[in-house]
């Protein structure tokens, strides 16, 4: 099998055992990376700066390295990384997209670096106007004119959504038990539900991949509080009955959420809030280009309508009539805090950046491409005979992302999703989003962003068809990929049953 | 867990549930999820069992189970007690990937109306809904 992964072998760095040792590991007592300054102040009794019972009985354990120790340490482990600055990336549902480097420049300004979140708003005028500035550019995109950004992630933001939720329909006098959501859902949908203290009712799916309109009148009665929804779906389909499903929706005086999750593939094109949604979040780390993959930070901004305004989160950041910016606390039927301070301020330097370097046409053209490249690489997959044996899950015209289904492949050549998956990383190319959505079988979810060139495309289009047609010939290899990477074929099922989360030291 | 096989004595749901009615006693059944059911999740992490004493619902959800890729739904193929959980799938969960039909059995149930069995699949008609 070897001669068919050469192309590739180069692409990661392998190193020896020695690699896998952690930082505290290489730790050896009295190493340091710096030395302090002479102490050029007055020198106090320390009893005076700290009482002794606030004060650490034994010093903290933190590893002791030499500073070439340190980078070379964690420069090692970034080559072991897959990362979008260095391969195609096109994992559905979590936009992809590249993160301009201006970005980095403009957030690193001291201004905006060193800006503490206890700084009085006088001090902090120009932060506090971004932000303003910010709320505005969001809730022109999605159609709703109030906003907060105190949400630090999508998962966030749907937690504040169903929360403004009850304290409208507490307003009312009403006490609602259920929630709706399609079965396509992205995995948080139904978490979230559950967290804010709501059964959550799964709504089916038509033939032709829309909401079954049909099964959400069944669910539809007044104990229903709410409906999530992403349009496009996360089969990548616009909802074609959208305006019928916001009608259903209101009829029984529930409020309609729209998911963020794929707003890339309508900003200035169509507007939640005119398709009838009442409140949205936003993935400032998918549509709006902060960096993420890892863990973060990202942030959820949530905008609303007109009769969920008073519900917002506290302190909203305002302009006062002098023109000033500040922050108002004076908001009696506020849900409160959901985070401390205002949210994770360097993503909304980026967000910000990147919307006006775009522009309101340049939004609209990123939306657009990203809807061309997804059609485009579909078109080409057909074109080198993929969709034979990875038939798309609903065939029709894809928004920003599209779903394959493994099924025919798994049959007929005896390799399941996951193993082209797994393969494709020997080719330098990050693989899809696999098993999701649910409801479609071995599903593969591709997204390629607007990002990529037609290059990148035909790339990804002609590995995965070698894939296929290497697995015709010998499909061990796949079922036993990856090859070339630092690490071969995880147990997740053992990491899973039997987790390691300490590590003693 | 090798190859599909649908045993001849079980009645099937088309939500990949299957149920043994006690030969020697009709009001008794078994339940567990199929082999398709088992190949289609992956390698199973978590089975959280129902009380015992808990009654379920034919067509009902009574439980999950976790595999690698989601967490799903367990549906009762007949309505009952539950008067025994395989208490060993705690600690050894893939035995329902390993022996779906044996060792990977999930509850033991009371039946509260075994003509219920009446409106499920055997394994011929339920092999055919699956191609």
């Amino acid at each position: 099998m070897s001669d068919q992964v050469d192309a590739s072998r180069q692409r990661w760095f392998i190193d020896s055992a020695d690699d896998e040792l952690t930082i505290f590991e290489r730790s050896r007592p009295g190493r340091r990376a710096f030395t302090a300054p002479l102490l050029d102040v007055p020198v106090r009794p320390l009893d005076e700066l700290i009482a002794p019972e606030l004060r650490r009985r034994e010093p903290a354990r933190l590893p002791e390295l030499s500073e070439p120790e340190i980078v070379r340490h964690y420069t090692r482990l970034s080559k072991r990384n897959f990362d979008l600055d260095t391969g195609f990336y096109p994992l559905g549902s979590c936009t992809m997209k590249h993160n301009p480097k201006l970005h980095e420049r403009v957030a690193a300004l001291p201004g905006h670096a060193q800006l503490h979140p206890l700084q009085a708003p006088e001090d902090a005028q120009g932060a506090l106007e971004l932000m303003w500035r910010l709320q505005h550019a969001l809730g022109e995109i999605a159609g709703l004119p109030h906003v907060t950004l105190q949400p630090s992630a999508g998962s966030h933001g749907e937690l504040t959504g169903v929360l403004l939720t009850r304290a409208y329909h507490e307003a009312r006098g009403e006490r609602r038990t259920k929630v709706l959501a399609p079965d396509t859902a992205h995995g948080t949908n139904p978490a979230t539900v559950t967290m804010a203290g709501y059964e959550l009712v799964k709504i089916g799916t038509d033939e032709y991949g829309n909401v079954d309109i049909d099964d959400l009148r069944r669910h539809a009665d007044d104990d229903v509080a709410c409906l999530m929804l992403t349009n496009p779906s996360t089969l990548g389909l616009f909802e074609r009955h959208i305006e019928e499903i916001a009608r259903t929706v209101h009829d029984v005086g529930a409020t309609l959420y729209y998911d963020g999750a794929n707003l890339n593939a309508i900003m200035g094109v169509s507007r939640p809030g005119d398709m009838g949604f009442d409140i949205v979040h936003f993935n400032l780390h998918k549509s709006f280009t902060q960096p993420h993959g890892g863990g973060g930070p990202g942030a959820g901004p949530v905008a609303v309508a007109e009769h969920m305004e008073p519900y917002l989160p506290r302190p909203q950041v305002v302009m006062r009539e002098d023109g000033s910016f500040d922050l108002d606390d004076d908001r009696p039927r506020s849900i409160g805090r959901v985070r401390g301070f205002q949210g994770n301020y360097g993503v909304f330097v980026r967000s910000y950046a990147y919307i006006r370097s775009l522009g309101a046409a340049g939004l609209r053209e990123a939306s657009t491409i990203a809807v061309l490249n997804a059609n485009y690489l579909l078109a080409r997959l057909r074109r080198e005979g993929v969709l034979e044996y990875l038939p798309a899950a609903y065939d029709r015209l894809c928004m920003h992302e599209f779903v394959l289904s493994g099924a025919v492949m798994k049959r007929e050549l005896g390799i399941r999703t996951l193993d082209l998956a797994k393969r494709l990383l020997d080719h330098g190319v990050h693989p899809p989003t696999v098993y999701f959505p649910l409801i479609v079988e071995e599903a593969l979810l591709v997204e390629p962003t607007e990002t990529e060139t037609r290059e990148t495309l035909d790339h990804f289009a002609a590995v995965v068809a070698e894939i296929l047609r290497e697995a015709a010939r010998d499909p061990e290899i796949a079922r036993t990929a990856p090859h070339t990477t630092p690490v071969r074929r995880l147990d997740e099922a053992g990491a899973a049953r039997h987790p390691v989360v300490r590590q003693a030291l | 867990m090798a190859d599909p096989h649908y045993p001849e004595d079980l009645r099937y749901n088309a939500e990949h549930d299957w149920a043994r009615i006690d030969p020697a006693n009709p009001g008794e059944a078994t339940f567990g999820i199929t082999w398709y059911a088992q190949d289609t999740l992956g390698e199973v992490v978590f089975f959280t069992p129902p009380a015992v004493g808990s009654m379920l619902v034919k067509g009902e959800h009574y439980t999950e189970v976790e595999s690698v890729k989601a967490v799903s739904d367990v549906v009762a193929p007949l309505s009952g007690e539950v008067t025994e959980v395989n208490e060993a799938l705690s600690a050894e969960p893939q035995r329902i990937n390993e022996d779906p039909y044996g060792d990977g059995w999930l509850v033991r149930v009371r039946l509260t109306d075994p003509a219920e069995a009446d409106s499920l699949m055997d394994a011929g008609a339920y092999a055919a809904m699956l191609t």
